[in-house]
């Protein structure tokens, strides 16, 4: 909460969860993303959506810092983001990481409790306690021994979510927290997403499945290396829209038009 | 033998750098760095050099300067070659190793052919280390180094873990993860540099590579591994120095890095968690386990579903159903009659039937094979990522209401096993124990 005053009056009013202004980044010249410029006021449960190279992941790692931006600012909670890291949670891409790595679950779990825990401390007693409850809230606590090459990969989805639980952020950003699971472990990560939601959490994950987003979010932001819309998924998740992201491929709008035409939720 | 002091101290800094050393570099080895490591040690060798021709005389405190100077510059050069060209990692390591150590071995032979001070530098041992001319003041330096290096890894444990482990999360939760790759690689040169006069700068990656690399055979968990790595750099530094003490002529650093290969190669071929062997094991009594299940359940579709329902089966009824071998059958078939699983139904002839507890086995394995084949065939698209087929409870995997779903499918089409025999058993017991009351 910031107080902001007006004359003589000051109020509370609620942070903007996120503000992307003028964001630009390119790759050897080529650029990724383009202009973005992106204001979410009141905490959503958003996903991304936009096709292949459009920059969804980019634009994670730009508000994370996680790679340069050539221009442009972002905010979290009306700060830059390097003073609110403490209220981020990040999941990245499953793919990102060495799954021979020699640490157990619990051991990636409770890395989510070493941004609170600062420098040289270790965790104790009470980030295990905490990280076993994370682990519970994904179905994984008899897993927490295991060496973390030995799970599935819908599991191992989830062994980054509860790392991100373990966070205990205001705000997450999720690279495809649903990618590579069966239907029933879907589910049940969306009924994680959406406890945070009522928890008053903001959740911004990048979607693949354009199927499921209507279902699952109420909130959308169509990317393609610009922005193309981004608002609540029933005034922007539009067929229009939809074609403006995608451009003509049609395999794909087919798909898309039996979506809308099912109707929302 | 009887072991002179200095000797003895000798061992004992080495012992305690390669335990250093074996700690420091299995951070390196997990951070992906373990080539840096190498890189920067042979880019250490022009460093001495400079230095001894700077003073003109064999001052190791200054020569270990000038190696940890070239040594650093090394790997800064490597580091900006990635970072702002487009020359792939491998090539800059490649490069940056050559050149440097090139011209090392330039200068080194300049050195030794100065006629009034060159025999005086002592270089070769630098070049493949050399125990016996360490003198006390080197040892005391590598204890101090020894000793930061450990409370370094012990201090920073969870640093160092975070970034090698996934820095981009790291750098999400805001630690400085350049800074703290500088510090790991400040570690890994600091004890490069104080290793140079006992193994040389050819060979002193092994003691950062090998000690981590012997320990991730016998464990899966990182705390292990680095206390692990710790033990195993010690012994290799103490075995190597002993024996290079003992054996005069020969150069210290390649009987340790022998002694270390030895140890690679033990916790290679015996290592507990992913040694040749274990696996060799594992693998065996997996296919065994396998081979059990499937014998069961056939032993089950024959006893009980088929159409020649309790009569018993022979190795050849295996064979009916599955490409084994016919030895693999009749081994198999010993195994489940030694675990009390089947009986011959007459001592000397090839036909079994189930035990009593076979049967609940059989029924369980029936059951699991079923419903993963159901379970497959459901949900083509979770295949790779859900299905464990060597596990006999789906419900470990899949969420319960898929398993009670898929249960009533089978059930449905007739293809759930239900032990009959068994419950027909139970219900005539029941009416027995009515009649009697």
């Amino acid at each position: 909460m910031t107080t902001r005053s007006f004359g003589h009056q000051s109020f509370e009013v609620m942070p903007t969860v996120l503000d992307i202004h003028d964001v630009t980044v390119a790759y050897h010249r080529k650029p990724v993303l383009w202009d973005i410029d992106l204001v979410i006021e009141r905490p959503q449960l958003a996903a991304v959506v936009g096709p292949n190279g459009a920059g969804k992941s980019t634009l994670i790692k730009a508000v994370l810092g996680l790679v340069p931006m050539a221009s442009g600012r972002v905010q979290v909670f009306d700060q830059p983001v390097a003073r609110q890291r403490k209220r981020i949670g990040y999941v990245p891409q499953r793919e990102s990481v060495d799954w021979d790595f020699p640490v157990s679950v619990l051991d990636v779990v409770l890395m989510g409790t070493y941004g609170r825990l600062g420098w040289i401390r270790r965790p104790g007693k009470a980030e295990r306690e905490r990280a076993r409850e994370c682990l519970a809230k994904v179905g994984l606590v008899s897993y927490e021994r295991q060496q973390i090459g030995q799970l599935s990969g819908g599991q191992q989805q989830r062994v980054f979510l509860a790392r991100a639980l373990a966070q205990e952020a205001d705000i997450y950003f999720m690279d495809e927290p649903m990618a590579g699971v069966d239907a029933a472990t879907e589910r049940m990560i969306f009924q994680v997403l959406s406890d945070l939601r009522k928890a008053g959490k903001s959740i911004i994950a990048v979607h693949h499945d354009l199927r499921t987003v209507p279902q699952y979010f109420d909130y959308v932001v169509l990317l393609n290396v610009r922005l193309v819309a981004a608002g609540p998924c029933d005034q922007v998740f539009t067929p229009a829209n939809l074609r403006k992201t995608y451009g003509g491929r049609l395999a794909l709008l087919d798909t898309v038009g039996e979506v809308l035409e099912a109707g929302p939720r | 033998m009887m072991l002179k002091y200095n000797t003895l101290i000798v061992l004992a800094g080495v012992s305690l750098l390669g335990a250093s050393a074996g700690m420091v570099g299995s951070f390196a080895v997990l951070r992906k760095r373990a080539l840096t490591g190498d890189a920067l040690a042979h880019a250490a060798l022009p460093g001495l050099c400079i230095a001894f021709l700077i003073l003109r005389e064999r001052n190791v405190a200054a020569m270990l300067l000038g190696a940890l100077a070239t040594g650093v510059a090394g790997i800064m050069i490597i580091s900006a070659l990635r970072r702002w060209t487009r020359v792939r990692e491998d090539a800059a390591i490649g490069s940056v190793l050559t050149v440097f150590f090139g011209s090392g071995i330039v200068l080194s032979k300049y050195i030794q052919n100065l006629s009034n001070i060159g025999s005086r530098a002592g270089l070769e041992s630098y070049i493949f280390g050399k125990t016996a001319g360490m003198t006390r003041g080197d040892v005391y330096l590598i204890v101090v180094a020894g000793l930061l290096g450990l409370a370094a890894v012990a201090l920073l444990y969870k640093e160092f873990l975070s970034i090698s482990f996934d820095s981009e999360f790291a750098r999400s939760l805001g630690w400085p993860v350049y800074l703290l790759d500088l510090l790991l690689m400040s570690l890994v040169a600091l004890a490069v540099v104080i290793g140079l006069p006992a193994v040389g700068v050819v060979l002193i990656s092994a003691l950062l590579i090998m000690p981590g690399a012997a320990a991730r055979f016998w464990t899966d968990r990182l705390g292990t591994l680095l206390v692990l790595s710790g033990i195993f750099g010690f012994a290799v530094g103490l075995v190597g120095t002993w024996l290079s003490a003992s054996l005069d002529q020969l150069p210290a650093g390649p009987i340790i890095v022998l002694s270390g290969t030895t140890l690679f190669v033990a916790s290679l071929l015996f290592g507990k968690q992913r040694g040749v062997l274990a696996r060799w094991i594992d693998q065996r009594r997996f296919e065994t386990m396998l081979g059990l299940r499937q014998l069961l359940r056939i032993a089950w579709e024959h006893q009980a579903e088929g159409p020649r329902a309790a009569s018993p089966f022979s190795s050849a009824d295996l064979l009916v159903r599955k490409t084994w071998t016919e030895r693999r059958a009749k081994r198999l078939l010993a195994t489940a009659q030694s675990a009390g699983l089947v009986r011959p139904v007459a001592t000397g002839t090839d036909l079994f039937e189930l035990t009593p507890s076979g049967r609940d086995e059989a029924l369980a394995a029936t059951r699991g094979h079923r419903l993963w084949e159901a379970f497959l065939a459901e949900y083509p698209d979770q295949a790779n990522s859900t299905a464990n087929l060597a596990s006999l409870s789906i419900e470990d995997y899949v969420p319960t209401a898929v398993v009670q779903q898929l249960t009533a499918q089978l059930q449905a089409a007739g293809r759930w096993p239900v032990d009959g025999e068994r419950s027909e058993r139970r219900r005539e017991s029941l009416a027995e124990r009515e009649r009697r009351s």
